[in-house]
């Protein structure tokens, strides 16, 4: 059977010449970076490179960029490590309510150790407004994080507009580009912010490999504690070959990212279109424009997303859902939540997420099979018979209103 | 993570519907994750001669429903209210831990369905059955 693989923002197949890039290390380059014989600075000579790369496509400085065991880490790093290091200059944090949980759950555990944390809201875009940033911000905030680019919904935040409230304030400011990195340009000096965090997996390399850029001068407390790696701030032996991948990978996708963000894009507003057409009772989540080129969310109403998502399967095709059924904590995300849908909408919602390999022939396969599927369960549904009869429906005039605009 | 059973009636569930002119429905929600599903069955003598579901929810919760209307042709009222969330759960081959609270999408919304037909003949409910065993809590 086919297998038409749409859940990219979940992970990305590694580019072949990544993996053997990589593989050397795992074999006959094997030295430790931090020894001094030749096969050791063999390694650190990898390591080096890697890091010029990485510095060199987020436009930083090689010393500028720690490595981290995952995107996951590079948040946590970012969040405590800039927290307790300015806390005895002030104890509040402002983050966003769609962040992902590496960075909401880094901030709920400060505040159990005595932080404030605002938890800003988001428009039904999901999108920040600076305005929102600025007033939030206290004699007593030392930290905002808000994310470059939604996971589930790939809204793109007002990034720059927000790091300019933060400098004027003086407050550090943390972006998670874990979706962004490799997929739209990326320099750090234009951005504005004082860290970045970036995940391998997310571009093509390796899992389990991240790293978080931190503007020289800017104080970040030792969150890993250990040997002197990554210039004393990150302890334990470099995962060497994962970091050469990611910075493989990372070039790769930088020296390609105009054509594939345009290729991508096309796509993207194909199968937006397509399903929007073909379907009734469908919304696209997220900004219609400002938007991740990969990515594609909707919620469709009546139905549950993970029998979507089995059915989707059932004919190879991947992809993810938030509805409550398909977390471990039987909430739907709380992205689209946040973005103000109702739980029985947030309940229907699909992202599909297109990548390098996605071909116009994929997204033509999934506008063929996705609507009888659609129709299928709501056959199914208690609520299917009212598809119809547009009286109803639930949802509220605003919420019309945004369907027809996101399909125009 | 699901059985070939859960996705065989997944994938082809049978009695999907509604039965027009039922003479019990069963209507209930899932207080957990928010699911919905209807059972409309139809009673001949003692015997439930039709039943049908329509479900929003998860594969699980729409293998359970499926099982169910299965479980219950045929049998008598009384024997129709002793299938437990466990029996469905188990003719399914068993669901993953965290699908459990699913199981009882299905066997509550049978015992409102005949609590229905019962109430609507007059007749008097066999207290016992309908207590209250089938919390929705999260195992
Ligand atoms: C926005 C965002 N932040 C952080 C992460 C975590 O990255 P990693 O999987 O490398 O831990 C992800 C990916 O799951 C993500 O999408
Ligand atoms: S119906 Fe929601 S998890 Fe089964």
């Amino acid at each position: 059977m086919k297998l038409v693989y749409l859940d990219n923002a979940a992970t990305t197949k590694p580019r072949q010449a990544v993996a053997e890039a990589m593989l050397p290390f795992l074999g006959e380059r094997y030295g430790n970076p931090s020894s001094i014989y030749s096969i050791a600075r063999d390694a650190k000579a990898a390591l080096d490179e890697a890091r010029g790369k990485v510095a060199k496509a987020i436009n930083a400085h090689p010393e500028e960029i720690i490595f981290a065991g995952s995107g996951t880490e590079a948040d946590n790093m970012a969040i405590k490590g800039v927290a307790y290091a300015h806390s005895r200059r002030g104890k509040h944090i402002i983050t966003s309510a769609i962040e992902h949980h590496a960075v909401l759950d880094s901030v709920k555990r400060l505040e159990r150790r005595g932080f404030q944390a605002t938890f800003l809201p988001v428009d039904s875009y999901g999108m920040v407004d600076p305005k929102d940033v600025e007033a939030a911000i206290t004699d007593d905030t030392v930290l905002i994080s808000i994310m470059h680019a939604n996971n589930e919904v790939g809204t793109i935040q007002p990034i720059e507009a927000i790091a300019h409230i933060a400098k004027n304030h003086g407050v550090l400011f943390h972006t998670d580009a874990v979706q962004t990195t490799g997929h739209i340009p990326i320099d750090v000096r234009q951005l504005g912010v004082d860290l970045l965090s970036l995940s391998g997996h997310k571009f093509k390399g390796p899992k389990g490999v991240g790293a978080l850029w931190v503007k020289k001068g800017v104080k970040v407390e030792r969150y890993i504690d250990g040997g002197g790696q990554e210039g004393n701030r990150r302890a334990g032996t470099e995962n060497v070959a994962g970091i050469v991948g990611l910075a493989l990978a990372l070039e790769l996708a930088a020296g390609e990212l105009e054509q594939e963000t345009a290729r991508l894009t096309k796509l993207r507003d194909y199968l937006i279109k397509g399903v929007t057409e073909r379907i009734p009772h469908v919304r696209l989540n997220g900004h219609p424009t400002k938007r991740l080129p990969g990515n594609a969310s909707f919620c469709f109403e009546f139905i549950e997303g993970e029998s979507l998502l089995l059915s989707l399967d059932k004919v190879g095709i991947c992809g993810s859902s938030g509805s409550a059924c398909t977390s471990g904590s039987l909430e739907p995300s709380h992205v689209l939540l946040a973005m103000g849908l109702p739980h029985e909408i947030a309940h229907g919602s699909l992202r599909l997420s297109l990548g390098h390999e996605t071909t116009p022939q994929d997204i033509g396969y999934v506008l063929e099979m996705l609507p009888g599927i659609v129709s299928r369960l709501r056959a199914m549904s208690p609520f299917g018979e009212e598809v119809s009869s547009s009286s109803a429906c639930s949802c509220t005039q605003e919420e019309h209103h945004l369907v027809k605009s996101h399909q125009s | 993570m699901y059985t070939d059973k859960v996705m065989d009636h997944f994938t082809n569930p049978r009695n999907v519907g509604e039965i027009q002119d039922a003479d019990g429905v069963g209507l209930v929600g899932n207080p957990i994750c928010g699911d919905v599903m209807k059972i409309t069955i139809k009673v001949e003598g003692d015997r439930i001669k039709d039943a049908k579901f329509k479900t929003f929810g998860c594969g699980a919760a729409i293998a359970v429903s499926s099982m169910v209307t299965e479980l219950v042709l045929g049998k008598t009222l009384e024997e129709a209210l002793e299938i437990s969330n466990k029996a469905v759960a188990d003719a399914l081959g068993g669901l993953p831990p965290k699908k459990m609270h699913c199981s009882n999408l299905g066997a509550d919304a049978l015992k409102k369905a005949i609590e229905d037909y019962i109430e609507k003949q007059g007749k008097d409910l066999p207290e016992s059955r309908f207590d209250s065993g089938q919390g929705c809590e999260d195992s």
